[in-house]
């Protein structure tokens, strides 16, 4: 059964589709990306399944059961791409008074909120202000207070930006840990490395609607170009065959794109029949950077504000 | 409820435990007593100030000082050069001649001479003491006695009171005329001050960008509503421990200050004439029966009602706009005018109000409930019936609470949209949209 069903989501603006009939399913203990450009409709899909917004049409299902954001929100755990805490609060304070806001008691919070100080090596932050931290270090302390509560949806928006690649390891480390431990993640983002690095499965969004749906090998399947590198020890002179053609050259490579109907076999014989020392040959598939621009290319790159009639 | 109660409680603390909170709270009252006990050491210590007086004509008597008084006279039998020489040795500050054959009842001037310049308070305790001894003198000529002057020169007095033969005096006049200006003015500042703090917690969470995290937690209704309550209970606090200091320091200064009493006591000496020290005793009587009179229990249930209905009413709006507000705290300045016009208006009726607790206006402030929790407080202080009928108070309470439950309901609304809403300047007319659109 998956954690967290969205069923046809829909929520209109004024002057926009923010998000427009969007369905995905998250497994558990997935690693989901949520990918799209800015003001795709990532945000405003994630407060819905946050409770901040209510959807205009459609269903979300949580643990296969309609979801009641009065009492949900504590098995959600939400880091926002604007986000903060309060400067002037003690840390310690701070993170047990998040968590209260979640459901947990006082003293279950106090309990927790100590393991994971322990965890992160935080322990004499306590009665330090967030104000004397760090940006990296407040970006820890808030990951902490987002995840304290052990929910089961996490929903990360950003969660590297602005962190050093010790930090962002860290971090990283810690998502793979959740993950393993029965938590399922939504990683939103338009870093598509990190995606690539991280993620299970993938949806794309652009103009409020998913374009894209599936996991990153499959996804990359669906987009290769049939192109191959082939690495040689002499390049050959002359080139002319039926089955591919040459798109690009590089010292002692060659980029082949293969056409209908051949295989990489065909490749291989022409250049093995034509007696050249071949030392490399694989497969180039595209990045998820690349199809991303691809199916991104074209449309305008700010959303144009429409009237909408709904 | 529950976790309208756990962000009510932060709010609470995280203001409480400040250091400027303990500032304000206690060193306030403190300088307010300071500042009250400097100008009582001033207007206590007042210099003495001695006068020679050679009189030549024999008009003056050794009797003419009263006790304690600062300015004090000294017959002497000498001439101006010694006399001068004398006041130059600072053995008196001045002299007072009255030249030979000086006739009581004529209009020849007396001259006074003084090393300094004298100041115009002093001038004119000395003329008035001078004179109320040739006046004594210039009646005695007449063989008037001074029991019938004394009778002569009473004024009739007028009792005021209701239909109902409640009475009315002007002292009890003078004191709901107080009382009532200075509850109507208190929550004026409450509705400011405090309004005030909601909005910048509010600016505070949406700067800091911590909003988006609560409100994942909670509704932002809630997180509204606890940052109000939770500010609502610091006010309360600080209004106890200031009444409980100013009343406990009142209570001290006369120990610091046993001159005080002399002081009140020699001003009745100083009037010439028994009856009228006993005249203005009876007002001193009348003024405590007066304050028996007014219903206190009316006008502090009042107050704390007025108090908390205002508060409620206006921290809301003071929230609905610190949440369309961004980082630039002068957007706020604009959008607050129309929150801050009702409060304005209400003290500018409340003036009115206090003088005339039944006219049209006075009426319409007090019902109203954007001016009615400062302009009631002014008619209340009249009492029940006189400055306010029991329906128009009741009204006024009902729709008072109509009308937080209404502005509640109308920032709640906008607070939601405008809490989560990042880098785009808001006008009054968005606000408004957000207000009413279905949601």
């Amino acid at each position: 059964m998956n954690v967290l069903e969205v069923k046809n989501l829909k929520k209109y603006y004024a002057t926009q589709k923010a998000v427009d009939d969007v369905s995905f399913g998250l497994a558990p203990k997935s690693i989901f990306g949520l990918l799209g450009p800015n003001g795709a409709g990532k945000t405003t899909l994630i407060r819905m399944i946050t409770g901040i917004f209510f959807p205009d049409e459609g269903e979300i299902l949580f643990n296969g059961k309609k979801f009641d954001p009065v009492n949900d929100v504590i098995g959600i755990g939400y880091m926002p791409e604007e986000r903060g805490l309060y400067k002037k609060m003690k840390i310690g304070e701070q993170a047990v008074y998040l968590a209260q806001l979640k459901g947990l008691s006082k003293g279950e919070a106090i309990e927790k909120v100590k393991q994971w100080f322990i965890k992160f090596e935080m322990q004499s932050w306590w009665n330090k202000k967030v104000e004397d931290l760090s940006k990296g270090m407040s970006q820890k302390l808030q990951f902490v207070t987002t995840v304290l509560h052990e929910p089961k949806l996490i929903i990360l928006d950003e969660p590297f930006s602005g962190l050093d690649p010790v930090n962002a390891n860290l971090i990283k480390e810690e998502i793979y840990k959740l993950a393993q431990n029965g938590s399922s993640i939504i990683f939103s983002t338009h870093r598509m490395e990190q995606v690539e690095e991280i993620c299970d499965h993938i949806i794309l969004m652009n103009k409020g609607q998913k374009i894209l749906d599936g996991t990153v090998k499959e996804v990359k399947q669906q987009f290769k170009e049939n192109l191959f590198t082939i690495g040689f020890e002499n390049m050959p002179e002359q080139i002319s065959a039926s089955g591919f053609d040459v798109v690009g050259r590089q010292d002692n490579h060659l980029i082949v794109k293969i056409r209908d109907g051949n295989k990489p076999n065909d490749v291989l014989q022409y250049f093995l029949n034509k007696g050249v020392g071949i030392n490399a040959f694989h497969e180039l598939l595209p990045s998820l950077n690349d199809i991303f621009i691809k199916l991104v290319e074209g449309t305008p790159l700010s959303r144009q504000f429409e009237k909408i009639n709904a | 409820m529950n976790k309208i109660w756990i962000i009510a409680q932060r709010e609470f603390f995280t203001r409480v435990r400040k250091k400027t909170f303990l500032l304000a709270t206690i060193l306030l009252p403190l300088l307010i007593f300071g500042f009250y006990a400097l100008i009582i050491y001033f207007s206590v210590s007042s210099d003495s100030y001695k006068i020679a007086v050679l009189d030549k004509a024999n008009v003056f008597t050794e009797k003419m000082n009263g006790k304690n008084s600062e300015i004090r006279f000294e017959i002497v039998n000498s001439d101006t050069a010694s006399l001068r020489a004398s006041i130059e040795r600072k053995e008196y500050d001045a002299y007072l001649l009255i030249p030979e054959g000086y006739d009581v009842l004529g209009s020849d001037s007396l001259i006074f001479r003084s090393s300094n310049a004298v100041g115009l308070m002093t001038r004119e305790k000395i003329e008035k003491r001078i004179n109320n001894i040739l006046e004594e003198k210039r009646f005695s000529k007449f063989d008037i006695p001074k029991q019938r002057l004394d009778s002569l020169q009473r004024k009739s007095e007028i009792l005021y009171e209701g239909l109902n033969g409640s009475k009315d005096g002007e002292s009890k006049a003078g004191l709901s005329y107080a009382v009532g200006f200075i509850s109507g003015f208190l929550i004026y500042i409450v509705l400011f001050v405090y309004g005030t703090m909601v909005m910048r917690g509010v600016m505070e969470e949406k700067v800091s960008r911590i909003a988006e995290v609560i409100v994942s937690s909670a509704k932002p209704f809630q997180l509204m509503m606890g940052k109000i309550i939770g500010i609502g209970a610091v006010g309360l606090v600080q209004f106890l421990i200031w009444g409980v200091l100013i009343i406990g320091l009142q209570l001290l200064l006369p120990l610091f200050f046993p001159e005080l009493l002399d002081q009140a006591q020699s001003a009745q000496v100083m009037q010439p004439g028994a009856v009228q020290a006993a005249q203005s005793n009876g007002a001193m009587t009348a003024l405590m029966q007066n304050i028996s009179q007014i219903n206190f229990p009316l006008i502090i249930g009042s107050f704390i009602f007025y108090f908390f209905g205002g508060y409620l009413l206006y921290s809301s709006l003071f929230a609905a706009v610190g949440s369309a507000v961004n980082e630039d705290p002068q957007d706020a300045q604009s959008l607050l005018l129309p929150v801050t016009m009702p409060i304005v208006f209400a003290i500018v009726i409340m003036m009115k109000a206090v003088n005339n607790p039944n006219s049209g206006l006075a009426v319409f402030g007090s019902l109203f409930p954007l001016t009615s929790p400062v302009v009631m407080m002014a008619r209340i202080a009249h009492g029940i019936p006189d400055g306010v009928p029991l329906w128009q108070l009741l009204l006024s309470m009902a729709f008072l609470i109509i009308g937080f439950l209404g502005t509640t309901w109308l920032a709640a609304k906008i607070y939601r949209t405008g809490i989560l809403l990042y880098g785009k300047k808001v006008t009054w007319k968005e606000m408004w949209k957000w207000a009413f659109r279905r949601s």
